[in-house]
């Protein structure tokens, strides 16, 4: 598994051109830290098992052998002080990327995201911002341990500063890794974990950064919208080959602030809606674009909204974990019932 | 890659004791045997005045929060001498992260225009954004106010210097109920194995609200929580100013030469409330109060300039009167500004670099909402009493 040139193909021309090769979302990850790293020295990772380890998942992999231990930091183990410290360096002029190991862990960090890299720019009349990614490997789907599995975007969501963001492949990964390298607020950057090595896809070599606050299609359809991410984006397009429907699939890809044009777009089109997420379905994000389809597209729904979520209990362990997780099943059965609907 | 080359390093010829608690000045203002003030007398004046601005500062927003024309604010006074003499000890390319009781450091380091200073403390007082604007080339953060969560971003600024090759260092400040918080020790810890350039000056005010220090700790020292994270770790007399510049002086160059982080106690006293919306009779007694008020710190240091013929009645009443005519003029300019009905939306404008269009469409939505009626809550009712309502802000009173 391995990041290095891209073989050439016959036809690259210019200097600049990219290639692209078909890799997995951690390579794809990989090379967009990489790549970013070679481009602005003020970029670095910081972590722990980051750097001579090259991270659990091997996201950071080969990037302390190019760049050395000034830019790739193994930490002591304290998300806290990874945050805390990392909005140091982003205050004082780094761009630095921090991983926490699991999003489970990020609860030992919000008392630095909510009550400061959220909150910084917007109490020092934008005078001091926070160029921080926080990233973490996210989701269930892999029969892990207790704590390794949860879905935490809407706590994120629901912390005004931040941006939040979820890819769904290597593709999107890259281009939304790049984006939030770059970009001067605070961004959570939420990694499938069960898609890390799922999916190979074609992913360009210093590529362009994919715009936050933009979602994709990834189906087009005429009779129902989905609106989903993450893992879930790979399930709904397999829901949708049982059907005999046209659904569109619309993959937030950025989770705060998002698209709501497109989403209202989609629906004002089809009239149905399904949202599916891994997350718990009470307070979960699904409630959020409900509401905005009612602000908006109201008059073009021709059946009530319905949503696929994670149960409203604790992530269990990993022998129930099917059961909790939507799966096709229940996916397919949700758009179909909304179908039916007159 | 066979693994870390460090693994193996231990933190050597490093000491498991505490010195003995650096002092300069006694109670009296008098040099302790053996000393030599590591500042001239001209220099001392200057600390001096800068330390009464923040006294007097301190007393008039006290009044003001009564008055209800400001919002609850921490007082620092009676820990001028801990706040002034460690700023007077760096300089201005170091990284200054407060807490939330730094307001004399703040005057400090805002002293080259103390009116607009003093203006922006008083705007934040009365809850405006536009009183933490950043002048250009400020290395200040804002008040912080979770206890101890700024200790990491000290720690995290003190790291950029060292990347960026910058020879400077970074102090954060915070109480001695900080260090009950793990951040704190999470920050010294990376400080310590990072080696960051950093100093960690803990105001040991001996309160934490009600929590007296021998209820927050059962170390002896909150110093000796140095040797735990490998850092070095110093107690002094936050009450002599001079003391307190030698110790920072020696953590800055320390940090600057070698990389390597200190922990300062800077033994001192709350001799106010923890925030105006406090009461300390409730839980301290008036003699511990009295105790304290002979280790004054501005007091000690107006003693020792007077026994050295450097200051006189004449230079007191001059500098009253600049600093009474700095506050006058600056709260003129904040009340004019908290009463010229600021626009409630700018809580919008900054949140992120770009505002997105659903964010611009609530804005627009607000602008609505608000049109042709004030929603800025601008004066706060008149305090009856001194606090012994104990809130935090402005609680609805019910009627009998």
């Amino acid at each position: 598994m391995t990041t290095t040139s891209a073989p050439k193909t016959e036809t690259s021309t210019a200097v600049n051109k990219p290639t692209a090769t078909r890799i997995t979302m951690v390579e794809a990850l990989n090379r967009a830290i990489r790549e970013e790293m070679e481009r602005d020295e003020t970029v670095l990772c910081l972590g722990e098992d980051v750097g001579v380890d090259g991270g659990v998942f091997r996201v950071t992999k080969g990037l302390l052998e190019q760049f050395g231990r000034d830019r790739v930091v193994d930490t002591p183990l304290s998300e806290a002080g990874i945050v805390g410290t990392g909005i140091g360096l982003a205050l004082g002029g780094m761009r630095p990327i921090c991983e926490i190991q699991f999003s489970g862990f990020l609860n030992f960090a919000f008392e630095q995201i909510q009550p400061h890299c959220s909150r910084f720019a917007q109490r020092t009349s934008g005078g001091r911002r926070v160029p921080m990614v926080i990233r973490a490997p996210s989701g269930g789907g892999i029969r892990a341990l207790e704590h390794h599995s949860e879905s935490e975007e809407a706590m994120y969501v629901h912390t005004p500063g931040l941006i939040t963001v979820m890819p769904s492949g290597p593709a999107n990964a890259y281009g939304l890794m790049k984006a939030a390298i770059r970009s001067n607020d605070t961004v959570m950057f939420f990694e499938p974990k069960s898609v890390y090595r799922a999916v190979k896809e074609e992913v360009p070599e210093n590529g362009e950064p994919l715009a936050l606050g933009k979602a994709a299609i990834a189906q087009e359809g005429t009779d129902l919208t989905v609106v989903t991410w993450g893992a879930m984006v790979r399930r709904t397009k397999q829901a949708t080959e049982k059907l005999d429907a046209s659904v569109e699939i619309l993959d937030m890809l950025t989770l705060n602030p998002f698209d709501h044009d497109a989403i209202i777009r989609s629906v004002s089109k089809t009239g149905r809606l399904v949202v599916v997420h891994e997350a718990p379905r009470t307070g979960g994000l699904a409630g959020e674009i409900f509401a905005r389809v009612c602000e908006d597209a109201f008059y073009h729904l021709r059946a009530p909204m319905r949503r696929v979520c994670g149960w409203d209990v604790p992530y269990p362990l990993l022998a129930r974990e099917n059961a909790y997780l939507p799966d096709v099943e229940r996916i397919a059965a949700a758009i179909h019932k909304t179908l039916g609907e007159e | 890659m066979t693994g870390n080359p460090d693994t193996q390093a231990t933190a050597a010829g490093r000491s498991f004791t505490i010195p003995p608690v650096v002092r300069c000045l006694d109670e009296s203002g008098a040099l302790v045997p053996g000393v030599q003030p590591l500042l001239e007398d001209k220099h001392v004046r200057k600390v001096y005045e800068h330390m009464t601005r923040a006294r007097m500062l301190d007393a008039r927003m006290l009044k003001l929060q009564r008055q209800g024309r400001i919002g609850t604010f921490a007082p620092s006074f009676g820990q001028e001498a801990s706040q002034v003499g460690a700023m007077a000890a760096l300089m201005p390319g170091d990284w200054f992260v407060p807490s939330f009781r730094e307001m004399a450091a703040a005057l400090y380091r805002g002293a080259s225009n103390s009116k607009d200073t003093i203006k922006q403390i008083l705007l934040y007082a009365m809850g405006f954004e536009e009183g933490s604007v950043v002048p250009a080339g400020s290395r200040d953060l804002p008040v912080s106010i979770p206890v101890g969560g700024q200790s990491a971003h000290a720690a995290g600024l003190a790291w950029a210097m060292k990347l960026r090759k910058d020879k400077g260092c970074a102090i954060g400040f915070f109480g001695d109920g900080a260090t009950s918080e793990g951040i704190v020790h999470e920050s010294m810890n990376f400080a310590g194995v990072l080696k960051l350039p950093v100093i960690f000056f803990c105001q040991n005010n001996q309160w934490a609200i009600s929590t007296p220090r021998i209820h927050q700790t059962a170390s002896d020292t909150i110093a000796q929580k140095a040797i735990a994270h490998g850092i070095h770790g110093v107690q002094v007399d936050g009450n002599d100013v001079l003391a307190v510049y030698q110790v920072v002086l020696e953590a800055a160059r320390r940090a600057r030469e070698s990389n390597e982080a200190t922990l300062i106690e800077a033994i001192t006293f709350r001799r106010g409330v923890h925030t105006t919306a406090d009461d300390p009779r409730v839980y301290r007694s008036a003699e511990e109060e009295e105790r304290w008020t002979s280790k004054d710190p501005i007091q000690r240091v107006h003693d020792f300039l007077t026994a050295r013929g450097a200051w006189s009645q004449a230079d007191q009443d001059a500098l009253e009167t600049k600093i009474n005519d700095e506050i006058a003029a600056a709260l003129l300019e904040a009340e004019a500004f908290r009463d010229g009905s600021p626009d409630p939306l700018i809580m919008f404008d900054h949140v992120y670099e770009t505002m997105d269009p659903y964010l611009a469409r609530q804005r627009e939505e607000a602008r609505e909402a608000f049109e042709g009626r004030l929603v800025i809550s601008g004066k706060g009712k008149a305090k009856v009493g001194t606090g012994s309502t104990a809130v935090v802000g402005e609680l609805e009173m019910a009627e009998d």
